[in-house]
């Protein structure tokens, strides 16, 4: 079986509808255990005080914020170059969640740096493109909402992601690129020798899988309304011709 | 409930505003789906009315 199968709106729908309960649910129960294990569960940090307990909502949300844009990088770039609706759709349904995402990471991250840094805003690097992708998140709905016809949408708005795509690997990767700033590395990588320690390491696992289960969930909802919404326009249509 | 300490506001405020966005990020989405559910619907069951007239 090819996955191409699955750019069938019609056999989107039927796999998507079995998947969808499934990993909500398991979303809602990975956030649940993650956010209460690290909030009720977790010690304080030495330099951090309880301030530290706020890592298990920003990193999620910061990490779903630049790999939501990764992904519609990768679907707006197979509607480029294959055509396949579903694909777009599922872009344009993704776009709503990683704005979302991406402000919560600015909304907690600036709550944190008021007593850890004494400011809510800095001009650093990452804090900077982070912001610029949200602006990024912002123009592409802007650009969806603006075009009517779907194809022409669709054409434009992988565009801006493939432009955008360069912010939203800034905003992974700036605190590498200019050793300059307020914002500390990463917290979790695969490259680095040590990260968080395991007792915040373990819950922040949870968490984040939470957070990209719920990603999947939505994006799965939204891209099934964006299909019934371009089957119903269609229909509409028809009924006037006729 | 954990003794936050001096920083109970910073931590309560963060876990409360992002924990309401997520909520209404889910709320939305759902409400949206039952919309164009429901838009859909109504819309075949018209075309299927007309066509067995």
């Amino acid at each position: 079986m090819s996955i191409w199968e699955y750019a069938n709106p019609t056999r989107f729908m039927q796999t998507s509808g079995k998947l969808l309960p499934t990993v909500a649910v398991l979303s809602l129960l990975c956030l649940v255990i993650g956010l209460i294990w690290g909030f009720f569960f977790t010690p304080d940090d030495y330099r951090q005080g309880s301030t530290v307990k706020i890592i298990y909502l920003h990193v999620p949300s910061a990490l779903m914020a630049i790999n939501a844009w990764l992904m519609m990088l990768v679907t707006s770039l197979i509607w480029l170059v294959r055509r396949h609706h579903v694909s777009a759709l599922a872009a344009k349904a993704a776009a709503p969640i990683g704005l979302t995402m991406t402000l919560i990471a600015l909304i907690t991250g600036a709550i944190w740096g008021q007593p850890m840094w004494g400011t809510y805003w800095a001009w650093d690097p990452r804090l900077t493109s982070f912001l610029i992708l949200f602006l990024f998140y912002l123009g592409y709905m802007a650009l969806w909402a603006a075009i009517e016809n779907p194809d022409t949408a669709a054409d434009l708005t992988s565009v801006l992601c493939l432009v955008g795509s360069v912010f939203a690997l800034l905003s992974r990767y700036a605190v590498n690129f200019w050793n300059q700033g307020l914002h500390q590395g990463a917290s979790l990588s695969l490259d680095k020798e040590e990260n968080v320690a395991d007792v915040f390491y373990l819950p922040l696992l949870v968490a984040i899988a939470g957070f990209v289960l719920l990603f999947l969930a939505l994006v799965l909802l939204r891209t099934r309304t964006e299909i019934r919404i371009r089957r119903a326009g269609a229909l509409v249509a028809r009924e006037r011709l006729s | 409930m954990p003794d936050l300490g001096k920083y109970a506001d910073t931590v309560l405020s963060a876990y409360a505003i992002s924990i309401a966005i997520l909520i209404g990020l889910v709320a939305l989405s759902v409400w949206q789906s039952r919309r164009a559910r429901a838009r859909l619907a109504e819309i075949e069951a018209r075309r299927n009315a007309a066509k067995s007239r």
